[in-house]
């Protein structure tokens, strides 16, 4: 549905968006992560054509974004940042307005406009004058605008931003729904959204992509450097600690607590990569000690982007 | 078409969804009535004449003030991206907002239809003179218009669209006016009797209306939404 090729944008010596290539295919929700800054909004304004790239192409359901914007157009929907909308007027005639823009058949209007009052909440507002509007509302009206012409591609910029708790689990179940036979790519900041929504992420800093796969995979390529509980038994707490301290594999060890029964819990960070577990085993059986139990933490989304864009290496 | 008539309806809706426009039709029509009427009964002649004469001066305040909006406000507010990413192309949203404000424009000239009318009734006017009068009046302010809506789109700042926006038509009204004339290098003087917005209206206002006068109104118009056209266009510069 979305083919994006090296695209980069310079604002004057500012390199918002750095050559960033991805696709995104009918029925997929995706999600951009990153901190302030990184571009996520810049990509969605080129995307929806309202301001070019410096460099690269994108194709959005076969069309062109620079040769033909106003097929593009036609085929999105788009929730600006901030839900920019104008505020001198009511909602029902803002609603009326766009569904004239985007060629809703008169005789539908009425219709598609009440069932976005319904899917968005709006009941209680439609009579009312968009200044006056709380800040979630306005966003549901800016979500209601860009889902009136039931367009295949969905782009919102931090939907649930501004919205009370129950209304943030009603949209994103929402996206979700629409996700199931439409395109959506949101961004956020906030990382449980991710997993909940999307079934991909693109985590992008300072312009560039730095990462993009499932929110458990990306979680689970990070496991290795994540933490593992462990209780052991067969040796007292001290030679055990010491032991594991020793061990090459090992960056930290802490210890928690013993039970009666001589079982000793501990937190052990690993050094690298990948198979700390195994590790630990093969350790607790050369030293005849008796593994009871042993736990990885798998790394949470927030590892993943916290160490990625702190520029760790991954 | 369709979007260009969707967005004209939206605009002139919105004049009015704001006492603002109230506000400028009353003080358009009280401030011309009463300057009309002032020499009216001093002079006691029954003649738009000073009307006329006077037209253009609160047109060159009531236009600015009228088109400042139009873009600035968009700007400010972050709507232009709304906008702009919906289906429209450029100049159907520059056509639309200028009719909008046409409209406006003439809806207001079209009250002060009540001032030729007590005329008529108190007693016997040059009627060709006073359709000349409007006409030039409808041409002249649609000038203005479309000189106000392009500088609105040059700022995000309503003030200072409004106050460039006198600056600039100010300029264009006066640059064929007689001391200007006289100043200026012989040269220049048939280019700047051409160009002025002036002068062109004193001549229609006299009730004969020129085919040259109406086209250069007409191309001074279709100048400035040109101008307006690039100018929204500039934010895909590179
Ligand atoms: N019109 C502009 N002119 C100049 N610089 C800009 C412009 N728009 C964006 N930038 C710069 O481009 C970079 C990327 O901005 P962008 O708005 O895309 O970030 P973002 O990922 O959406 O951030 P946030 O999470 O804060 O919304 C920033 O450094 C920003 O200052
Ligand atoms: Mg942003």
């Amino acid at each position: 549905m979305i083919e994006v090729r090296h695209l980069s944008k310079n604002f004057g010596s500012t390199v918002a968006v750095k050559d960033v290539s991805f696709d995104v295919s009918r029925g997929e929700v995706l999600g951009f992560l990153g901190p302030n800054g990184a571009g996520k909004s810049t990509t969605m304004r080129i995307l929806t054509g309202y301001i070019p790239p410096t460099e690269g192409t994108a194709r959005v359901a076969g069309h062109d974004i620079l040769e033909d914007s106003l097929s593009v157009r036609r085929r999105i929907g788009y929730l600006p940042e901030w839900a920019p909308l104008y505020g001198d007027m009511e909602v029902i005639d803002f609603l009326r307005f766009i569904a004239d823009i985007r060629d809703i058949p008169p005789g539908e209007t009425r219709e598609r406009i009440a069932r976005m009052v319904k899917v968005c909440g709006l009941e209680k507002v439609v009579g009312r004058v968009i200044h006056h509007l709380s800040r979630g509302y306005r966003q549901r009206v800016g979500l209601a605008q860009a889902m009136i012409h039931d367009p295949d591609i969905l782009i919102l910029d931090e939907p649930t931003s501004g919205l009370d708790p129950n209304q943030i689990i009603e949209i994103r179940e929402l996206i979700k729904e629409i996700g199931r036979d439409k395109t959506v790519i949101l961004s956020t900041h906030i990382l449980p959204e991710v997993s909940q929504t999307c079934g991909r992420v693109l985590i992008i800093n300072e312009g560039s992509l730095i990462a993009s796969g499932a929110p458990e995979e990306l979680a689970r390529r990070f496991e290795g450097r994540g933490i593992v509980q462990i209780a052991v038994r067969g040796a007292p707490r001290e030679t055990i600690e010491t032991k594991l301290a020793a061990a090459p594999f090992v960056d930290a060890v802490r210890s928690l607590h013993s039970t009666g029964d001589g079982l000793h819990h501990f937190t052990i960070q690993g050094t690298e990569t990948g198979g700390l577990g195994e590790k630990l085993f093969r350790l607790a059986v050369e030293s005849s000690w008796t593994l009871a139990e042993l736990h990885v933490e798998a790394a949470t989304l927030e590892d993943v982007f916290r160490r990625l864009t702190r520029g760790e290496n991954a | 078409m369709k979007n260009i008539w969707t967005i004209t309806r939206k605009e002139f809706r919105s004049y009015f969804d704001s006492p603002v426009a109230y506000i400028y039709i009353t003080f358009f029509l009280v401030l011309s009535s009463w300057l009309f009427l002032r020499g009216f009964f001093l002079v006691g002649q029954a003649s738009m004449r000073g009307f006329f004469g006077i037209l253009p001066w609160l047109l060159l305040f009531f236009v600015p003030a009228a088109t400042m909006r139009l873009w600035a406000e968009e700007k400010k507010l972050g709507t232009i991206e709304l906008l702009m990413t919906l289906p429209v192309k450029d100049h159907e949203v520059v056509l639309g907002k200028f009719l909008a404000s046409f409209f406006f424009l003439t809806v207001t000239l079209a009250l002060s239809f009540a001032l030729p009318i007590l005329i008529s009734v108190l007693g016997d006017p040059d009627g060709g003179a006073i359709w000349g009068g409007y006409i030039g009046a409808v041409l002249l302010g649609a000038s203005f218009l479309a000189i106000g809506l392009f500088v609105s789109s040059l700022t995000e700042n309503q003030i200072v669209a409004f106050i460039i926006g006198i600056t600039l038509i100010f300029a264009f009204f006066i640059v064929s006016e007689e001391f200007v004339l006289y100043n200026a290098p012989r040269r220049l003087v048939p280019i700047l009797k051409f160009l002025g917005l002036g002068a062109h209206y004193d001549s229609i206002g006299r009730g004969v209306i020129d085919s040259r006068d109406v086209i250069y109104y007409l191309s001074v118009i279709g100048f400035f939404l040109f101008l307006n056209v690039r100018s929204v266009e500039s934010r895909k510069w590179k």
